[in-house]
């Protein structure tokens, strides 16, 4: 009897997807979504590395990681989730974009270690050579990563085969800019006095190159890749909400608003991958040419990763929410991260 | 250039022998601070409180280095094995993605409480952290060895050719993921973790008590150790033999490996003690060709399940070659053998408690000093038995691992990040080893607590002077 069930519930997860929705888009943007959730968090903890270089004092330094402590971990498995995702739910495209970028995932991957080792490390010892070590390693992480993985997304956008174009190149500064707004955005939350006030400057003018590194990625990109239409409504669309989003975003930390300025670059990264799944689709990889559609698992398995999505994605949602509400408030000026 | 099949092998081998030590911590520490913090809750003893938050230190870091290494391994299937990857994705990414959001989501987000919130967050939330933390990391286990476990004893699944590739597709997921290796390997894989800690637990206090900074602290660590390598050590070697007799009916190549039987026979003994004649035969260990004490007929009811006259099958008889038996056959033997010594540790140390002398035999002390890391060495060498024996396929009877590589590799590529990793792994061990060094050495109290925590000078521990 209960065999019965579990062969009858399994041919109707095999026979065809889960209440007829279109999953393979559906995962299309949740892979996309899940990128721009860990730009985004991961971000701040990026912008906040890179802003390290430019704090000198060590009361300082020690707050800006204790402003980052318990949250980066957490982070930064939204990159492990997005990689898992989509060698679940898009496996070839997996293996041929990462096995295409070879050396490029690998700078990835040693970025963030030396980024995750760094301020557990900084903590160990106070002589100032130890130091003085770990400091760079920080802010070298939290540089590249972002650089790394801006390329890797603009080769996959525009169909790159090797190691980086021009375009591509643009779309990895561009990433590292938006990382140091977010940053900026984040510390304004969290810092008060000289730290906050100082890298507000430095975020505003972050701001700038963001927009226009942006905008001349996709002009050049749009030169050398056909699938690329730059003058389609969605597009204008996209990056018109972009310049809103950074408007908003200088006037919101010119006033202290900060949570708004926080949102607003939300908005920027949800709309920097916006704007790349919307220039791909349908094709999900230029440079072997399949869409979508061709490209996604077959029902069973697909039907069974969403399932275990749907349920895990609104638990995780609950943990971020435990987790920040632990440490909301700013940090005190005497804290730092052990 | 060096080919790139045995680099992306060799990469693959160096960056999971590192990763599974810090896994092994913190799985293995995971069910010891749970106990810490539940006990410190609700006695408020002030050592409880020492003791969870010392040991939280050597957690935090074990963790930080097993996220940073375990982001490698999940991007390498993409990397470099890729042909592996497209053959298998359609069984083996569903347990990834699920590991992902299921146990490294939870333990990521639990872990900033638990390591950072004790004063922030009330005792009932911190407790609750304490134990989805732990949670998260055995579930990462379970996961992670469904997928493992697949590749062992595939089922559930259909294999279509694809242009030429072998394209494996998902008919049923639970005769799949509730494959017959799994419950096998992942009991003795958290067993392990579990004595492998309570081993490293024990080398750390017997050292203190040792050189006489024996507080308490050290002694009640040492005792509660013991207490569970009783329980842990005798539990693995009855597991495991069992364990043996699965992976003769289902991986018999494996098995023949395992004890250098080239030769199919019946009625073959269990080689207690294999010693090598010649030089030829430590490399190239040969069952007729080393001396050997063996129990009769013991390998034969083992594998069959009771009857002494089962046939095994030898190597010769396989179709496909052989795995590099000397490291099987030799990773084997050092398992079982350390596993012996460690039930022998715990019957010492648990006759000595008994006897009331265990803090006097400095000779006790010292076994378990020399022990402390040997736990987290037998877990490498049984992940050696698992893998090397699978040899020559990467999914049994499926894919051979020459095929699962990387198509388009050039072996200049995978040089340069095998260059680079051996590297960075070795930093990253030496790093490590150092920090855990200097966290036992500097942080570990050694002066006796005082009975009831004060409630306004939680800092008010006896902490040896840093040397710095
Ligand atoms: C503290 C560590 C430890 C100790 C003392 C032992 N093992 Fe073990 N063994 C492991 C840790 C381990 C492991 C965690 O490394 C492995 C690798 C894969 C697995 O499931 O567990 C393993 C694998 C493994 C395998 C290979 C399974 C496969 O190919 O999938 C066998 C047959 C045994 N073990 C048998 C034993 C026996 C007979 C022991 C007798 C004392 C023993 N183990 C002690
Ligand atoms: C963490 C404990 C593990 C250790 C120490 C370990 C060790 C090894 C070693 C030594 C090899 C090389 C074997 C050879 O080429 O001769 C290998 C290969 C491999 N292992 Fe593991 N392994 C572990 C866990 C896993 C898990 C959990 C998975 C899958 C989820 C896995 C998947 C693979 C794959 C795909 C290869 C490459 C193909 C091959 O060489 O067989 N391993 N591993
Ligand atoms: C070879 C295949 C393996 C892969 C692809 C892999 C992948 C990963 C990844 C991506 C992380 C980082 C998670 C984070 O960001 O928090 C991680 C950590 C972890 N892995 Fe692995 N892992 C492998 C082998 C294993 C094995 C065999 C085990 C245990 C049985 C294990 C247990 C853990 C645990 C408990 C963690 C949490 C971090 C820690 O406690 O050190 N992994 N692994």
């Amino acid at each position: 009897m209960t065999d019965l069930l579990a062969a009858t519930t399994l041919s109707t997860l095999a026979d065809g997807p889960l209440f007829g929705l279109p999953l393979a888009k559906l995962w299309f943007g949740l892979i996309f979504a899940v990128l721009g959730t860990f730009l985004f968090l991961d971000g701040f903890d990026f912008g906040v590395g890179a802003l390290f270089a430019t704090r000198k004092t060590d009361a300082e330094r020690e707050q800006l990681l204790a402003a980052i402590g318990p949250f980066w971990d957490g982070n930064e498995v939204w990159l492990v989730v997005f990689g898992g995702m989509l060698f679940a739910v898009f496996p070839t495209i997996y293996a041929d974009l990462f096995s295409r970028h070879y050396l490029l995932m690998f700078g990835i991957l040693g970025a963030l270690i030396l980024r995750g080792l760094a301020p557990e490390m900084y903590e160990q010892r106070h002589d100032e050579a130890w130091q003085r070590w770990w400091g760079r390693s920080f802010v070298v992480g939290s540089v590249t990563a972002p650089l790394f993985l801006g390329i890797f997304t603009g080769n996959w956008l525009f169909g790159v085969d090797g190691f980086v174009s021009v375009a591509s190149l643009l779309v990895g500064l561009a990433v590292v800019a938006l990382t140091i707004v977010d940053g900026a955005a984040y510390l304004g939350v969290k810092t008060r006095g000289d730290v906050r006030s100082e890298t507000r400057a430095m975020g505003l003018l972050a701001q700038v190159v963001y927009l226009l590194l942006a905008v001349a990625a996709v002009v050049v990109g749009s030169q050398t890749a056909d699938h690329v239409a730059l003058l389609s409504g969605p597009v204008l669309a996209l990056l018109g909400a972009t310049v809103l989003l950074a408007a908003t975003y200088a006037v919101a930390s010119r006033f202290g608003r900060w949570y708004v300025a926080f949102v607003a670059v939300a908005g920027q990264v949800y709309g920097l991958v916006a704007l790349v799944a919307t220039l791909l689709y349908p094709m999900i990889d230029p440079v072997t040419g399949l869409a979508v559609g061709e490209a996604i698992v077959s029902t069973l398995p697909l039907n069974l990763t969403s399932i275990g999505a749907a349920f895990l994605l609104p638990l995780i949602a609950t943990y971020f929410y435990v987790l920040y509400s632990a440490f909301s408030g700013p940090v005190e000026e005497a804290e730092s991260y052990a | 250039m060096i080919d790139p099949v045995i680099a992306s092998r060799l990469q693959f081998a160096v960056t999971t022998i590192v990763h599974i030590i810090f896994p092994v911590m913190s799985m293995g520490l995971a069910p010891f601070l749970i106990y810490f913090t539940w006990k410190e809750i609700r006695t408020n003893e002030q050592i409880y409180e020492q003791l969870r938050s010392f040991w939280t230190k050597i957690f935090a870091i074990s963790f930080v280095v097993g996220t940073v290494t375990g982001i490698v391994l999940e991007f390498e299937f993409g990397t470099n094995f890729a042909a592996f990857s497209k053959t298998a994705g359609e069984l083996f990414g569903g347990p990834l993605a699920i590991e992902g959001m299921m146990a490294f989501m939870l333990e990521a987000t639990f872990l900033g409480i638990f390591i950072f919130g004790r004063e922030r967050v009330s005792d009932r939330l911190y407790m609750l952290s304490s134990v989805l933390v732990g949670l998260g990391t055995w579930l990462s286990a379970v996961w992670i060895l469904i997928a493992n476990s697949w590749m062992q004893t595939p089922r559930g699944f259909e294999v279509a050719m694809e242009s030429g590739q072998p394209i494996v597709s998902l008919v049923d997921p639970i005769a799949a993921y509730a494959n017959p290796r799994f419950p096998w390997m992942y009991v003795h894989m958290q067993n392990a973790a579990v004595l492998s800690v309570a081993l490293f637990m024990a080398g750390v206090a017997a050292y203190f008590v040792w050189q006489n900074r024996d507080t308490e602290f050290w002694r009640k660590t040492m005792k509660i150790a013991i207490a569970v390598l009783l329980v842990s050590a005798p539990f693995q070697a009855i597991h495991g033999d069992a364990y043996g007799r699965h992976v003769a009916e289902t991986q018999p190549q494996k098995f023949a490996a395992m004890e250098a039987q080239y030769e199919t026979d019946s009625s073959v003994g269990l080689k207690l003690l294999a010693f090598p004649t010649s030089v030829e035969s430590l490399t190239d260990p040969r069952a007729e060709n080393l001396f050997v004490v063996e129990l009769p007929f013991l390998a034969s009811i083992l594998a069959s399940g009771g009857d002494p006259g089962a046939t095994i099958t030898g190597l010769n008889d396989v179709p496909t070659e052989a795995p590099p038996v000397a490291i099987v056959f030799w990773a084997f033997r050092a398992m079982v053998g350390l596993g012996m010594w460690f039930i022998l540790l715990a019957f010492w140390g648990g006759f000595r408690w008994y006897q009331g002398t265990l803090f006097e035999d400095d000779l006790l002390a010292k076994a378990l000093v020399g022990s402390s890391v040997l736990g987290i060495l037998t877990v490498e060498l049984g992940w050696i038995v698992t893998e090397v024996g699978r040899q020559p396929w990467v999914i049994q009877d499926v894919l051979k691992t020459h095929a699962g590589v990387s198509p388009g590799l050039t072996g200049a590529e995978a040089l340069v990040t095998l260059a680079g990793f051996v590297g960075v792994y070795a930093a990253l061990l030496v790093l490590y080893t150092y920090v855990i060094a200097r966290i036992i050495r500097n942080e570990a109290p050694t002066k006796p607590p005082t009975p009831e925590r004060e409630r306004d000078a939680p800092d008010s521990v006896g902490v040896v002077p840093s040397d710095d």
